[in-house]
C-alpha cells in the first residue's frame, strides 16, 4: 500500500512536471512566434524611404517620417513633463513622508493610476484639453503620454530612494548639510541609476500606447511638427494602416510595429543591464 | 545633480524653441474628417492639389458620423458625410451643405471560386440577409437568383460598419425602400444591427471580407476594385440586372432634381431605370456659413472648385462620376453665402 | 588688499546664497515636493470628475438601469452598458482561466524545476512578452491567429463540443476566426507575463526553511508547490491574479483588432463581441449627439470602477503577502 502510494505521488509529480515543461515551451514559443511574424513582415518595409517619406494615400509610395517624428516629439516631451513630477512626488514619498496616511494614500492612487486602462486617461485628457482648446493636437497626446509615465517614475523613484540606507543621510545631517542638499546631493547620486532605469521604462511604456492618442492627437497624413494641431504618431498610424484593405498600407503597419516593438526591447534591457549594473556595484 | 538637471532642462527647452519655430514656417493644411466613402478620391486628389499648390489637404477618414461631429465642434475646416443633413439641421448649425462626387455602394463577398460580378444579388433577399433571416449561402432565395453559381451550405457571415456611416444610412435607405421588414432596423447612419461583425470604416469592411471566408459586406465600388474584393451586380427597382459602373451610376443620378433638397441633400437610392444602380449614393461637404478663419475657408472652398474644375478625370479612373455642371454651376454661387463675421465673402 | 576685498566680498555674496540656501532650501524644497505629489492626487480626482461630467446626461437620462440594458441604438438613442460589459468582464474570465494555469505552471517551473542558469533568461523572455505593445498582440491575433481560428480550430471545437449538452451552447454559430474566444485568448496571452512575474516573485519569498523542510520529509516537487508554497502566498497569488485582472479588464488594442465590434449578446464564444474598452474605441470619436457621447463616457465610468475595485483589492491583498516592488 505504501508502495503504491509513493508511486502515485512520483508519478503526480512526473505530470506536474511535464505539463509545466509543455506550458512554459508553449509560451516561449508563442513568444518567439510574435517576434518572429513581427519580423518578417516588418523587415520588409524597412527601406530608407520608410524613414524619409511621409505617410502615403492608399496605392501611393511612402513611410512613416511624419509618424516617427511625431512619436518622437510627443514621447520625449511627455518624459520631459513627467520626469520631474515622478521624481519629485517620488522623493516626498520616499523622503519626507514616508509613513504618513498622506503617503499611504499617495501609493494606493499611484498604483490604481498605473494599472488604470490608458483609454480612459485619453477620455480625461479629451475633456479638458482637447475640448478646452477646440481641437485636437499633439499637447493633448503630450499631456496625456505624460499621466501615464507619472505613476511609473513615481514609483520606482520611490522604491530606489527608498533602498539608500538611512545612514547615508545621517551622514549628511551630521556635517549640517540642509535637508533638500542632503536629498539632492547625497539620496539622488545614489539613486541616480534606479531613477533613470525608472524613466528608461517610463520611455519603454509610453512608446507603445495607442488608445489615449486615439481621442487627443488623432493623426495627420502630412509631413508636420506643429503640435498645435493634430499630429501623426506611429501607433494610431499602425492602428488605422493594419485595419486597412491596402497592401502598402499593411507593410508600413508591419514596419512600424517593428520599431516600436524593437525599440520598447531595447529600453527594457538597457534598463535592465543598468539596473544589474548599479546591483552589482 | 542639480546642476546636471538644469543643463539638461536648458538644452530640453532649446530643443523645444527650435521645434516651435520650426513649425511656424509650415505650409498650412486645411483640415476635413468624415466619411470613409469617398476617401480614395479625396486621397487622390489631395496628393495631385498638394503636387500643385503645396496645399495640403489632411483628411481623417473617420466615418459620416465622425465628420458631422468634429465640424460641429469646429476641430475641422469642413465635414464629409455620405448621409445629407435636414434643412433644419443645417440652418440651427450655420452650416452649408454641397455634394461633391456619387459613388455606388456594392454588396461584397468571399466565396471560393466566385469572381467578381458572377453572382447577383436582389434588395429583397440583401435585406433578409442583413436581417439573419437567411442564414445560409445556399439558402433558395439566394440559389435562384443564382442558377450556375456553386454556392456552399456554409454560414454568412455578415459585415456591417462599427461606427457611424453615411455608407451605413445610403444602404439602410435602400433596404427600408426594398423590403417592408426593414423598419425593425431604422435608417440611420449607426444602426442596432440584428446580426453581423462590425469594421471600421469602409476599410474595416473591406479587410473584414477579404479576410474571413463565407463573409458579405457593403463598400463604397473603389473600395472593392482596389482591394480585389468580389461584387456582385443587382437587380434594380425595373427588375434588370446591373453592374456597378460609371453608366449604372450616372443612370441613377439623372433623375435627380439636385435643387429639390436643403443643401442638395437628394438620396440616389433605389432610382428608377433600366440601367441605374440600385445603391447610388452622392457624398456632400459641410462647410460653416459664418468663418472665424476667413483665410481657411477661403482655401477650401478653393481646394473644392479646384475639385470640380480638374478633379473629374480623377474621380472616374475610381469609378466615381462627377456632379453634373448645372449642380456645380449652383453650387459655387451659392459660397457667397459663406462670409466671415463682418459679412463680406471669403471668395 | 585688492584680493583679500574681492575675496572677502565674493564669500559674503555666497555666504548669503548658503544663508538663503540653508533658511528657505527646505521649506521650498519640501513645498516642491510635496505639491507634485499632490498633483498625482488631483489626477486621480480629475479623472473621475470628468468622467462624472461626461457622462452625467447619460445617468441622468437612464439612471441605474444603464448597467443591466443591453440595448446600443443610436437611432432612438437607447444606449445600455450590458453588451460591452459583459464582453469585457467574458474575455477577461476567458483570459484568466488561461493565464492563471499557465502562469502557474510557468512560475513553478522557473522556481522549482529549471535549473539556475537558464533561469534568468527564461525570466528575462516571459518579461520581454510584457513589454511588448499591446497593438502588436492586436496585428498578430487579426493577421495570424484569426485565420487559423478559422480555418482550424473553430470548425474543431464545433464540431467536437457543438453538439455537447451544456458547454455546447458556448460553440455555435458559423466559424469567422475573430470574437470573444480569440479576444480572450489574446488577452490572456498578454497578461500571463504580469501574473507569472508576481507568482514568480511571491514564490521565491517563501521562507527556503518551509521548502527543505517540506522536502527532507520526501515530499515531491509538486507537493512543496501546491502544499506548502501555494498555502503560504494564497494572498499574494490572489493579489497578482486581481492585478493581471485589472489589466485585462482595461486592455484596449490587443481586444479592439479581434472582438468584432457587435453589440450584441450571444451565448456562444464563437460569436463577435464588444468590451467597454473597444467600443470606446472605435466609436468615441465619431460619436454623434449628446447622449451617444455621454454614453460611451459612462462607459468608461462603468470600466474605472471596475477596474478601481478590483486593483484595490489585488493591492490590499499583495500588500500583505510581500513588501514593495511588484508591478
Amino acid at each position: 500500500m505504501n508502495r503504491a502510494v509513493v508511486k502515485r505521488r512520483h508519478r503526480n509529480d512526473k505530470i506536474v512536471t511535464g505539463i509545466s515543461l509543455v506550458m512554459t515551451g508553449f509560451v516561449l514559443f508563442t513568444l518567439g512566434t510574435i517576434l518572429a511574424t513581427l519580423l518578417w513582415n516588418g523587415v520588409q518595409a524597412i527601406k530608407p524611404s520608410l524613414f524619409l517619406e511621409s505617410t502615403p494615400p492608399p496605392g501611393g509610395e511612402g513611410g512613416l517620417a511624419n509618424a516617427i517624428v511625431g512619436s518622437l516629439m510627443m514621447t520625449g516631451l511627455g518624459i520631459l513633463i513627467a520626469t520631474p513630477i515622478g521624481v519629485f512626488a517620488g522623493t516626498f514619498l520616499a523622503e519626507y513622508a514616508r509613513h504618513s496616511r498622506l503617503a499611504e494614500v499617495v501609493r494606493f492612487i499611484n498604483d490604481i493610476l498605473l494599472s488604470a486602462p490608458s483609454i480612459i486617461i485619453g477620455l480625461f485628457v479629451y475633456g479638458i484639453v482637447v475640448m478646452g482648446m477646440g481641437h485636437f493636437s499633439g499637447w493633448a497626446g503630450v499631456i496625456a503620454l505624460a499621466i501615464i509615465a507619472i505613476p511609473i517614475i513615481v514609483r520606482t523613484t520611490e522604491d530606489m530612494l527608498s533602498l539608500i540606507p538611512d545612514a547615508l543621510r545621517e551622514a549628511g545631517a551630521a556635517l549640517g548639510t540642509p535637508r533638500w542638499m542632503i536629498i539632492t546631493k547625497i539620496s539622488y547620486r545614489a539613486a541616480f541609476q534606479g531613477i533613470l532605469t525608472g524613466v528608461l521604462l517610463a520611455v519603454a511604456r509610453i512608446s507603445g500606447e495607442t488608445a489615449p492618442l486615439l481621442f487627443t492627437s488623432l493623426n495627420n497624413q502630412f509631413w508636420s511638427t506643429d503640435l498645435n494641431a493634430p499630429l501623426a504618431n506611429l501607433p494610431v498610424v499602425i492602428f488605422q494602416f493594419a485595419m486597412s484593405p491596402y497592401e502598402d498600407w499593411r507593410e508600413l503597419a508591419w514596419g512600424g510595429a517593428l520599431l516600436i516593438t524593437g525599440t520598447v526591447l531595447i529600453l527594457n534591457i538597457v534598463a535592465r543591464l543598468s539596473a544589474k549594473q548599479k546591483a552589482r556595484s | 545633480m542639480l546642476k546636471s538637471f538644469g543643463k539638461f532642462s536648458r538644452a530640453g527647452v532649446l530643443a523645444i524653441s527650435a521645434l516651435v519655430i520650426a513649425t511656424a514656417a509650415q505650409a498650412a493644411d486645411i483640415s476635413g474628417a468624415g466619411a470613409t466613402f469617398p476617401y480614395p478620391i479625396y486621397a487622390k486628389w489631395a496628393d495631385a492639389y498638394k503636387k500643385e499648390t503645396g496645399i495640403g489637404l489632411n483628411y481623417q477618414s473617420i466615418g459620416s458620423g465622425g465628420g458631422i461631429k468634429q465640424i460641429k465642434a469646429k476641430t475641422v475646416d469642413f465635414g464629409a458625410s455620405d448621409a445629407p443633413m435636414k434643412g433644419a439641421d443645417l440652418d440651427s448649425i450655420g452650416l452649408a451643405q454641397f455634394p461633391m462626387v456619387m459613388g455606388a455602394i456594392v454588396p461584397v463577398v468571399n466565396l471560393p471560386g466566385v469572381k467578381p460580378g458572377a453572382m447577383k444579388l436582389d434588395g429583397k433577399t440583401l435585406a433578409e440577409i442583413y436581417l439573419g433571416n437567411i442564414k445560409k449561402w445556399n439558402d433558395p432565395q439566394i440559389a435562384a437568383l443564382n442558377k450556375g453559381v456553386k454556392l456552399p451550405d456554409s454560414s454568412i457571415a455578415v459585415v456591417h460598419r462599427s461606427d457611424g456611416s453615411g455608407t451605413t444610412f445610403n444602404f439602410a435607405y435602400y433596404l427600408n425602400a426594398v423590403d417592408s421588414n426593414w423598419s425593425s432596423v431604422g435608417v440611420a447612419t449607426s444602426l442596432e444591427w440584428p446580426v453581423g461583425l462590425g469594421g471600421k470604416g469602409n476599410e474595416g469592411v473591406s479587410a473584414l471580407v477579404g479576410q474571413t471566408q463565407g463573409a458579405i459586406g457593403y463598400v463604397e465600388y473603389a473600395y472593392a476594385l482596389q482591394n480585389k474584393l468580389t461584387y456582385t451586380d443587382m437587380v434594380n427597382k425595373d427588375g434588370k440586372t446591373v453592374a456597378p459602373s460609371l453608366e449604372s451610376i450616372q443612370a441613377a443620378a439623372a433623375n435627380a432634381d439636385w435643387s429639390s433638397a436643403p443643401g442638395y441633400g437628394v438620396i440616389l437610392a433605389n432610382q428608377p431605370g433600366a440601367k441605374s444602380w440600385p445603391m447610388t449614393a452622392a457624398t456632400f461637404i459641410l462647410v460653416y456659413k459664418t468663418q472665424d478663419k476667413p483665410e481657411r475657408a477661403k482655401q477650401v472652398l478653393d481646394f473644392f472648385g479646384w475639385a470640380y474644375d480638374k478633379g473629374g478625370k480623377m474621380a472616374e479612373d475610381l469609378v466615381y462620376v462627377p456632379m453634373p455642371d448645372s449642380v456645380v454651376a449652383l453650387v459655387k454661387k451659392s459660397w457667397s453665402d459663406v462670409k466671415d463675421s463682418s459679412g463680406k465673402p471669403v471668395l | 588688499m585688492l584680493e583679500t576685498a574681492t575675496a572677502d566680498r565674493e564669500k559674503s555674496v555666497q555666504d548669503r546664497r548658503n544663508r538663503f540656501g540653508m533658511r528657505f532650501g527646505d521649506p521650498i524644497f519640501r513645498i516642491l515636493t510635496l505639491s507634485f505629489t499632490i498633483l498625482v492626487l488631483l489626477i486621480l480626482g480629475g479623472v473621475i470628475a470628468i468622467l462624472l461630467e461626461g457622462s452625467w446626461p447619460a445617468l441622468r437620462a437612464f439612471g441605474p438601469a444603464f448597467v443591466w440594458t443591453a440595448s446600443w441604438n443610436p437611432v432612438t438613442e437607447n444606449f445600455g452598458a450590458l453588451v460591452p460589459l459583459v464582453g469585457t468582464i467574458v474575455t477577461s474570465i476567458i483570459a484568466m482561466l488561461i493565464g492563471v494555469p499557465f502562469s502557474f505552471g510557468l512560475a513553478f517551473f522557473l522556481t522549482e524545476i529549471c535549473p539556475h542558469k537558464i533561469r534568468q533568461p527564461i525570466a528575462i523572455a516571459i518579461e520581454l512578452l510584457a513589454a511588448v505593445p499591446s497593438i502588436i498582440y492586436g496585428i498578430w491575433g487579426l493577421f495570424v491567429l484569426a485565420p487559423l481560428f478559422q480555418h482550424y480550430v473553430e470548425p474543431f471545437l464545433i464540431a467536437t463540443l457543438g453538439d455537447v449538452p451544456f458547454v455546447g451552447v458556448l460553440f455555435q454559430g458559423p466559424p469567422i476566426g475573430i470574437g470573444i474566444l480569440l479576444a480572450g485568448l489574446i488577452l490572456g496571452l498578454m497578461v500571463l507575463p504580469f501574473i507569472t512575474a508576481v507568482m514568480r516573485e511571491v514564490f521565491l519569498s517563501v521562507p527556503p526553511v518551509l521548502r527543505e523542510s517540506a522536502y527532507g520529509l520526501g515530499a515531491t516537487r509538486w507537493e512543496v508547490a501546491w502544499r506548502v508554497v501555494l498555502p503560504y502566498c494564497r494572498t499574494g497569488v490572489v493579489g497578482g491574479v486581481m492585478l493581471g485582472l485589472g489589466r485585462a479588464l482595461g486592455e484596449t488594442m490587443a481586444v479592439t483588432f479581434v472582438i468584432g465590434n457587435a453589440h450584441r449578446l450571444s451565448a456562444s464564444l464563437l460569436a463577435p463581441g464588444t468590451t467597454i474598452s473597444s467600443a470606446l474605441a472605435n466609436e468615441f470619436t465619431e460619436a454623434d449627439g449628446d447622449l451617444y457621447t455621454a454614453s460611451l463616457v459612462a462607459l468608461g465610468l462603468v470600466l474605472f470602477v471596475l477596474t478601481f475595485f478590483v486593483l484595490a483589492i489585488g493591492k490590499r491583498l499583495l500588500l500583505r503577502n510581500t513588501k514593495g516592488t511588484l508591478a
